[in-house]
């Protein structure tokens, strides 16, 4: 008998809000995280906007120490730490502060590539001939898992500690990777989530694809356009999302607040085949993904109330809204409601999945469905398959939420989708 | 510069590496970095790019392996201002 895995923790670090009040209020009313960076226009970047959380040294001191913060320059870890922490203690759990591990907590934490200030600063060191300058902490901050190193030295975790890395399907493939640990019995928690860095050194591989958009340098809170018709590539975002999964019997046991539940979800690949290539979905297997979702969690297609697409705001949306259409067997009015986060957010990467699953949590456990900003015009080709008032333009506080399906999609024609219900005893 | 002036320096640099605040308020001269301070063994390769730092000087490999201790920490600074 598989374990029902529920959601008791929340933790966010958004362009456009830190912290699970602050996000909670942002997200419902549309605001906007994207802004105009310089730094990227003094290096000839054609998309000169972006999203980055705004951090201060007081709250950084809040979760790192001195110490971790003397050389570091990694913001992905920070930003992880920052969502990790804050979910562990929203569910209600404290700083491990034992000489014991916590045998049944670990972490599954994704990013998509980690550190490339920390690396760029060490590789200038290096090339110069000061190796010895780099100090002890250039491997830990720059290790692909060091975003789970540090959270599972801060918290002292003693299951899975590990970090998962598949691109922009990153944080949402940690959810369902910490799912099925817990559902299989072999951990009480886990904290799940994505990190990712940010800045030119990241974003300018993406900036050179011509993926990002940059008609928008002037009016940066409209540059990020999911299922518009005047969408023009994607606005790159950073930040961090956490949850933190434990086991019905765990949470209860506890007397836990209970977000919500997982109840399923399904990770695929379209082995860039067919539509499929090393930056395109297979659309067959964009498909198999959401129905094998849709089967694993045991619920009829017409259950699911909203979608909380990948919609990056580039000319895939309209393939991924035939996917879903395809895949549930709903369309125009029967269609469920759709919407994306990144109108408000940007493309966040290896945080993406992370940061909007924890949103559509929030909306799932409060009542709401945060509006899908930057879309009043419609693109013709997403009108064409479902009826406009499927996507909401306005926040709608409803109590009738029960199911959301939330899916991802990455470089590498990799897939994966989450089914959330309301948690109901 | 004294014994007593560079431990004075000494104590500025390993403070934000101390984990044993006791052997820190009570750090001599016999003090050892590891056991007495509790420094995180990793952080000693820190400790010795801060004095190269503060005195500006170059801490060779062989007398990095033997700085485990103030005493000599000191006996190195002082050599090598010598050199200098």
């Amino acid at each position: 008998m598989n374990n029902r895995v529920v959601i008791t923790g929340l933790g966010v670090t958004s362009p456009n809000a830190v912290g699970i009040p602050a996000f909670t209020q942002a997200i419902k009313n549309g605001v906007s995280g994207i802004r105009f960076f310089k730094a990227l226009e003094d290096l000839h970047f054609s998309c000169c906007v972006g999203g980055i959380p705004t951090i201060s040294e007081e709250l950084k001191l809040q979760y790192l120490s001195p110490l971790q913060l003397k050389n570091f320059n990694s913001n992905g870890i920070l930003y992880g730490c920052i969502a990790g922490i804050d979910a562990w203690k929203d569910a209600g759990l404290s700083i491990n502060e034992s000489a014991d591990a916590d045998w049944d907590s670990g972490t599954v934490f994704g990013t998509g590539s980690p550190a490339v200030e920390k690396l760029r600063e060490s590789f200038y060191k290096i090339a110069a001939g000061n190796v010895k300058t780099l100090g002890s902490t250039a491997v830990s901050q720059t290790m692909a898992s060091g975003i789970s190193a540090y959270l599972g030295g801060i918290l002292g975790l003693g299951n899975l500690v590990t970090t998962n890395s598949s691109a922009c399907c990153t944080g949402t493939e940690a959810i369902l990777m910490g799912f099925e640990r817990i559902q299989s019995g072999k951990a009480k928690r886990m904290l799940v989530g994505g990190c990712s860095d940010d800045g030119p050194y990241i974003w300018g591989g993406f900036d050179a694809m011509k993926v990002m958009a940059y008609k928008y340098n002037n009016t940066p809170e409209k540059a990020s356009r999911p299922m518009s018709a005047t969408a023009a590539g994607f606005v790159p975002g950073s930040g961090a999302g956490a949850l933190l999964l434990e086991s019905l019997s765990s949470a209860t046991e506890r007397g836990a607040k209970i977000y919500g539940e997982v109840l399923g979800g399904a990770m695929n690949a379209g082995g860039q085949r067919g539509t499929g290539s090393m930056t395109a979905p297979n659309n067959e297997a964009v498909q198999r993904c959401i129905k094998g979702a849709v089967e694993n969690a045991g619920i009829d297609p017409a259950e699911i109330d909203l979608i909380n697409g990948h919609l990056t705001a580039t000319t895939k949306d309209a393939a991924e809204i035939n996917n879903w259409s395809a895949a549930l067997n709903r369309k125009e009015n029967n269609f469920p409601y759709i919407h994306s986060l990144k109108g408000m957010t940007g493309h966040c990467l290896g945080a993406a999945g992370a940061v909007e699953s924890v949103a559509a949590v929030l909306g799932l456990h409060e009542g709401f469905i945060f509006p899908s900003v930057n879309c009043e015009d419609i693109h013709p080709d997403i009108a064409a398959i479902i009826n406009a008032e499927k996507i909401p333009q306005k926040l709608i506080e409803t109590n009738t939420l029960q199911v959301i399906a939330k899916a991802s999609f990455g470089f590498g024609d990799v897939n994966s989708c989450i089914i959330f219900k309301k948690y109901n005893a | 510069m004294s014994t007593t002036e560079l431990i004075e320096k000494l104590k500025v640099i390993v403070k934000p590496y101390v984990k044993n605040e006791e052997g820190f308020k009570n750090m001599t001269e016999e003090s050892d970095f590891l056991n007495d301070l509790k420094i995180n063994s990793a952080n000693l390769v820190d400790v010795i790019l801060d004095i190269e730092t503060e005195f500006d000087i170059i801490i060779d490999n062989e007398s990095m392996e033997k700085m485990l201790n103030v005493k000599a920490a000191i006996e190195i600074i002082t050599t090598k201002l010598g050199e200098k």
